[in-house]
């Protein structure tokens, strides 16, 4: 069992990462499907990552997804290969924590996505045919919750 | 107004009719856009309220505040300003996976 806080902040501003093996495979899994998805750029689970800027003005909306589209996709590859490079690392950085923090939120919008979740709370079934998936859902969201608690006393 | 001042100037002996002209870039530049973030079922309640502290300098009560806006009414106008402003802040919030759009209110 885990007993201590996953990411912990230390005096000297570094961030002490106290993940088991189990748990790190399975990002580092995740992240790279994270990178498939960015790359591919054609999952309908991508949806929220690039939303719409102007609701009322169609045109100026697509002026803005082409002017940025690319740029959103790139600052996510970039950050996600600074994840992937240290998802072993007994420390990171507070910089290094906020891409963790994006690039674990990206694998919960395209998860949550997919899974169609909603605000209401459904009870878990372990026998329904996402219920794996939803396992990760629920894990990402808990780990996020840890990150966040981690950097809030950051800003 | 000065088209009534034109019209009620005692040297005019009949009504003039003035058009008033519709000046569609003066609306552009001067009304400010807003920029509002909206609620969805997937982002933390925690990490709305960070990523709302850390892009825009809000105290934890502001952030928590604006957050528990999006989340009971369903948005938040989170800032505004210029277009480049506010499509620079959308930007940004899209980065960090909120959903945010912007309009001229």
């Amino acid at each position: 069992m885990l007993r201590k806080e996953p990411f912990a902040v230390n005096r000297d501003g570094s961030v002490a990462i106290n993940l088991d093996a189990d748990q790190r495979d399975l990002l580092r899994h995740l992240f790279a499907e994270l990178r498939e998805a960015l790359t591919l750029d054609t999952d309908e689970g991508l949806r929220r990552l690039y939303p719409t800027a102007y609701p009322n003005d169609a045109e100026r909306d697509a002026g803005y997804q082409a002017l940025v589209h690319g740029e959103l996709m790139e600052k996510r590859l970039s950050a996600l290969d600074e994840v992937e490079a240290t998802v072993d690392n007994e420390t990171l950085s507070i910089e290094q924590l906020n891409m963790w923090m994006r690039s674990i939120n990206e694998l919960r919008l395209i998860l949550g996505t997919k899974l169609d979740v909603s605000e209401e709370d459904v009870d878990f079934d372990p026998e329904a045919p996402d219920a794996q998936a939803r396992m990760v859902y629920m894990h990402l969201g808990w780990l996020l919750e840890q990150v966040v608690s981690a950097l809030m006393g950051t800003v | 107004m000065l088209s009534t001042a034109i019209i009620d100037s005692p040297r005019l002996t009949s009504p003039i009719i003035v058009d008033e002209p519709k000046i569609d870039v003066g609306l552009d530049v001067d009304t400010p856009w807003v920029v509002i973030v909206w609620n969805d079922p997937i982002n933390l309640m925690s990490y709305v309220t960070y990523v709302l502290q850390k892009l825009f300098g809000f105290s934890n009560e502001k952030a928590t505040s604006l957050m528990l806006d999006v989340h009971e009414k369903g948005k938040a106008v989170v800032s505004t300003g210029t277009r480049e402003k506010a499509e620079l802040d959308v930007f940004r919030l899209h980065e960090h996976g909120l959903w945010a759009t912007m309009q001229q209110d």
